[in-house]
């Protein structure tokens, strides 16, 4: 209430927000290496199948199971592929996974969470009983359950990993909702002639999408290896597709033998991505966190 | 002088905790006739008038229902019983749940404690006014744009600070953005709901004089609701005093708060900071107020806590009677007419 | 004026804040004292360094805030050099403080008559045995009905009126001989208000405590105080006995903001609102009077260093220009 903080500031909402992440990124230089190494990845699987030394689905025998050197960095695999090439191109896929899974559980969890938290009633009973539902079952069994009767494709691994975060979304969105419900500007928003609908929309929404941001980010790494962990068990992406999932179970036989760059690779490649997204969420709740505000 | 709002035997009453859920209210309609459910009287059987032009304020402590009833008459929440006439219009009968959408919303406006709080932090202080606007008026583009402007100068908030988002504004310029919001829509009534309690002294004059101004310019009717009564006395033609869901005395400010007639408004008066008066020795209520749960519809409201208390007070509720130009709902009032003013 | 040493005595406070966008001059050479026994308030709008004073004075400033100057005597130790050790000693034995928001105040997850025992074992000497007991007779002394049933209760069971009870039951439950109460009765109702106002003056007055009341509020100061203390943007402005500030005022933002009070006036055209606004306290080049630049009294001196001059009757104004002494500058007393 001070007047202290009213000074002009020129700068409307997008230049204030770069100056916050200029200033979050200052005070801990960890999350300016998230972010580095995120558009290092959003340009591997944007560009790399463009990109990349060999074609990730030629074999060649004659070249099987080369270790890493100067004509295959990564070396190669059981069937001659280069397994640089083969992880480069399974970014777009996996990140892909990442992605679709996320926007439909935001879709999803958060369009029925604010519903339950604004409207109450039988709206949040039903979903709180779907929650419930969804939670009494280990998550992972879960996901390999609907996959397996739904059949092995991606579009049912992103599904399976939207439903088992479900809860989650619904239980966050819900909450802010629900404190928001009887906040001033949803009253005032009222008086102005704004329907329940329009008030959740455009009012609600936007004020739960930025706590709602850092779980994505952090659910974007849950889905990566949620679908390497299905395709290791088979129910996953069907070979010879690159996944850093599968390449990680069909290279695991190999590393009794030594061979050891076949899993390698694709296992850091996962790590390295599940990292940056877990720190990318840390910097982002940082920046999204009012009480880090001046 | 016609009559803007008439509000006549309005009731509020909430099911205590919330109420039965559905499971056991599906059980109630088997075990025979509802039996009866704990309730809170937030507002119980308020009837006044506010006049076109007229300043009403509205003063009351704490669970004294104020909040309730200016919800209710800004069609917010919906009434228990009881009828709000705006004009000719009967605004009861339809369910605030769709009154949003109604022709007659813009005709009620309200500006609400604290900008901080009803103004969405994402938008910007255009937005904010734009939205009535644009939703109640259909206005949009170059007209909509003037009209923003036009509003916002008339509440003294300067052009460029429109861009601004209500945390980037003082506690003074977001009062404005509430006031130039409220009345973008040109109301007939105007509710203030403590508009100047979170703004330093200084600042509270500039907005009070700013309000006086826009109401004798497009005259507006003004229900000014307060905790403090020093402001009440100077912005309000007329006042009502609420007790625990009642109206328990109403009149002109200047008299009420000089001449109080009941226990209540003379404890109210009496505690109440004045600058050159000490502190010490005045009239004190004590204990706490009476449960708002099914209370005795016999006994009075204060009874218990009024230094009068008398046996006729626990027996007969007292009705809200005419003085004059004072209502009075206390049994020992012409005693208190009697009285010379201090 | 007492010939006794003062129960508080600040001396030439300056405190600074960093900030992201600057180090805030929040407050530049604060100086006043309160005798033993006596009332004082502390005045001032939002901005004006009146918390920021109580809370550097009870060690318990924000991280980001900083003594730079002065110091704080409460009798012979100065609280600002003090070691942690010795402060928490002094803490709740000698100078305790109550805050604005009762509820949020207490700790939640312990009953009221628990948190009052704490301080009795910890500054009271009282053995741990008796605490409880004793903490009932706490709760008895602030008005409280049913005593040793409430002493049970947690502060979510219990109203903001009697919220604010039990926290002065537990500042005063050792007796100390000097309470800070910032705010206490922002967001209460006004009878209760009252009610609190008199209880804490009844007790000041019992214990011989000297109180230090922090408001925005110039009516309630002048009510409950023998002595006002205005302060503005971190300057102690004037200093002067109540009756005297409210009825000859002599620096000119005193004057402003008695004008701007509603209870001043008779109607609401002769309210006047202070002209200008706070300077930004962030300036490097504020002036030494940091109301100047709003103040319609400004004259060429006013660039010098900030005089101090005081009165024999015991009036401190802090001002190259004062309103002259003896004008009747406040309304004529009006009836009730």
């Amino acid at each position: 209430m001070t007047d202290i903080t009213a000074t002009p500031q020129r700068e409307g909402g997008v230049t204030a927000l770069f100056r916050h992440a200029r200033y979050v990124i200052a005070e801990n230089p960890v999350t300016g290496f998230a972010f580095a190494l995120f558009v290092l990845i959003v340009l591997a699987a944007v560009i790399g199948p463009d990109i990349v030394p060999y074609n990730p689905l030629t074999s060649d025998t004659a070249q099987a199971m080369k270790p890493p050197s100067a004509h295959h960095w990564f070396g190669t695999d059981q069937l001659g592929r280069d397994v640089f090439s083969r992880v480069i191109v399974a970014t777009r896929l996996d990140f892909f996974i990442a992605v679709a899974s996320v926007a439909l559980v935001f879709l999803m969890g958060g369009l029925a969470g604010v519903a339950a938290g604004f409207f109450g009633g039988w709206t949040d009973r039903i979903v709180g009983r779907i929650a419930d539902t969804i939670m009494a079952f280990p998550l992972f069994v879960l996901a390999m359950g609907i996959v397996a009767a739904l059949g092995n494709t991606v579009q049912n691994i992103v599904l399976a990993t939207a439903i088992v975060n479900f809860p989650l979304y619904a239980r966050i969105a819900r909450a802010e909702a629900n404190v928001r419900r009887e906040a001033g500007f949803v009253e005032a928003a009222r008086l102005s002639g704004n329907s329940d609908w329009r008030i959740l929309a455009f009012q609600i929404l936007p004020n739960v999408f930025p706590i709602m941001v850092v779980q994505m980010s952090l659910t974007m790494g849950y889905a990566i290896l949620n679908a390497a962990g299905l395709s290791f068990i088979g129910l996953g992406v069907r070979p010879p597709t690159p996944e850093w999932g599968i390449m990680v179970a069909e290279g695991a036989a190999f590393m009794v033998s030594g061979e050891w760059w076949n899993a390698f690779f694709p296992g850091l490649a996962l790590m390295v991505a599940v990292f940056c997204f877990n720190l990318l969420g840390d910097g982002l709740r940082d920046m999204v966190d009012p009480r880090r505000r001046t | 002088m016609t009559i803007l709002l008439d509000v006549a035997d309005v009731s509020k009453l909430f099911p205590v905790g919330g109420g039965p859920g559905p499971l056991a209210r599906f059980k109630r309609r088997f075990s025979g006739g509802p039996e009866k459910l704990p309730k809170v009287y937030a507002v119980d059987d308020v009837s006044f008038t506010i006049n076109k032009g007229e300043t009403v304020g509205l003063v009351g402590e704490s669970g004294c229902g104020k909040s309730t009833l200016v919800r209710a008459l800004t069609r917010l929440v919906d009434v228990s019983d009881g009828s709000i006439k705006l004009g000719t219009r009967e605004l009861s009968l339809k369910p605030s749940r769709v009154f949003a959408r109604d022709r007659d919303r813009a005709r009620i406006q309200m500006v609400f404690q604290d900008a901080g709080e009803s103004v969405n932090p994402r938008f910007t202080a255009f937005d904010a006014i734009a939205d009535p606007l644009r939703r109640l008026r259909k206005m949009h583009g170059k007209a909509l744009t003037e009209r923003v402007e036009t509003v916002a100068s008339q509440c003294g908030l300067p052009l460029p600070f429109l861009s601004r988002y209500p945390h980037q504004l003082s506690g003074g310029q977001r009062a404005r953005v509430g006031i130039a919001r409220a009345i973008a829509v040109e109301p007939e009534l105007l509710v203030l709901d403590e508009p100047t309690a979170a703004l330093d002294v200084s600042v509270q004059v500039v907005i009070l004089q700013l309000l006086q101004r826009l109401k004798k310019e497009f005259g507006m009717s003004y229900l000014f609701v307060s905790h403090d009564l020093s402001v009440v006395r100077l912005l309000c033609d007329r006042v009502l005093v609420m007790y625990l869901g009642k109206i328990v005395e109403s009149g002109p400010a200047a008299e009420v708060f000089e001449h109080p007639l009941h226990p209540y408004t003379q404890a109210l008066v009496a505690a109440v900071p004045r600058l050159h008066e000490n502190g010490a020795g005045r009239l004190r209520l004590t204990g706490e107020p009476r449960s708002p749960i099914d209370p005795d519809p016999n006994v009075c409201r204060f009874y218990g806590r009024c230094p009068l208390s008398a046996a006729m007070c626990k027996t007969t509720m007292p009705k809200l009677r005419r003085f004059g130009p004072r209502q009075v709902a206390c049994h020992f009032a012409e005693e208190f007419l009697l009285v010379p003013k201090a | 004026m007492t010939t006794a040493a003062p129960a508080l005595s600040v001396e030439g406070l300056s405190v600074e804040f960093r900030t992201r966008s600057g180090i805030v001059r929040a407050l530049d050479n604060v100086s006043f004292a309160v005798d033993k026994g006596e009332t004082i308030a502390l005045v001032g709008e939002s901005g004006s360094g009146k918390s920021v004073t109580a809370y550097a004075a009870m060690g318990i400033l924000d991280p980001a805030g900083k003594v730079t100057a002065g110091r704080a005597m409460l009798g012979g130790l100065d609280l600002l050099a003090a070691k942690p050790s010795q402060l928490a000693d002094v803490r709740g034995r000698e100078i305790a403080m109550i805050f604005q928001n009762p509820r949020t105040a207490l700790n939640p997850i312990r009953t009221v008559g628990r948190q009052i025992a704490d301080v009795l074992i910890r500054h009271g000497n009282v053995p741990r045995r008796d605490a409880p007991g004793h903490a009932v007779d706490m709760l008895r002394a602030v008005g409280i009905t049913d005593p040793a049933r409430r002493a049970k209760a947690y502060p979510f069971e219990m109203s903001g009126g009697m919220c604010q009870r039990v926290m002065i039951a537990i500042a005063l439950a050792a007796k100390p001989s000097l309470l800070i109460a910032d705010e206490p009765t922002t967001g209460l109702d006004v009878t209760t208000q009252a009610v609190i106002m008199d209880l804490v003056n009844d007790l000041a007055k019992e214990m011989g405590m000297a109180t230090i009341f922090i408001t925005h509020d110039l009516a309630l100061a002048g009510q409950r105080s023998a002595r006002i203390v205005v302060m503005h943007a971190g300057h102690v402005v004037e200093n002067a006995p109540t009756e005297e500030l409210f009825n000859h005022p002599r620096h000119p933002y005193t004057a402003e903001l008695i004008a701007a009070t509603p209870d001043s006036a008779a109607s609401l055209d002769e309210l006047a609102s202070i002209p200008g606004s706070l300077p930004d306290l962030r300036r490097t080049d504020l002036p030494p009077c940091r109301y100047s630049e709003r103040c319609p009294r400004k004259i060429d001196a006013c660039a010098q260093p900030l005089p101090r001059s005081t009165s024999a009757s015991g009036h401190m104004v802090a001002c190259w220009n004062p309103m002259p002494e003896r004008i009747a500058a406040a309304p004529t007393e009006s009836a009730a």
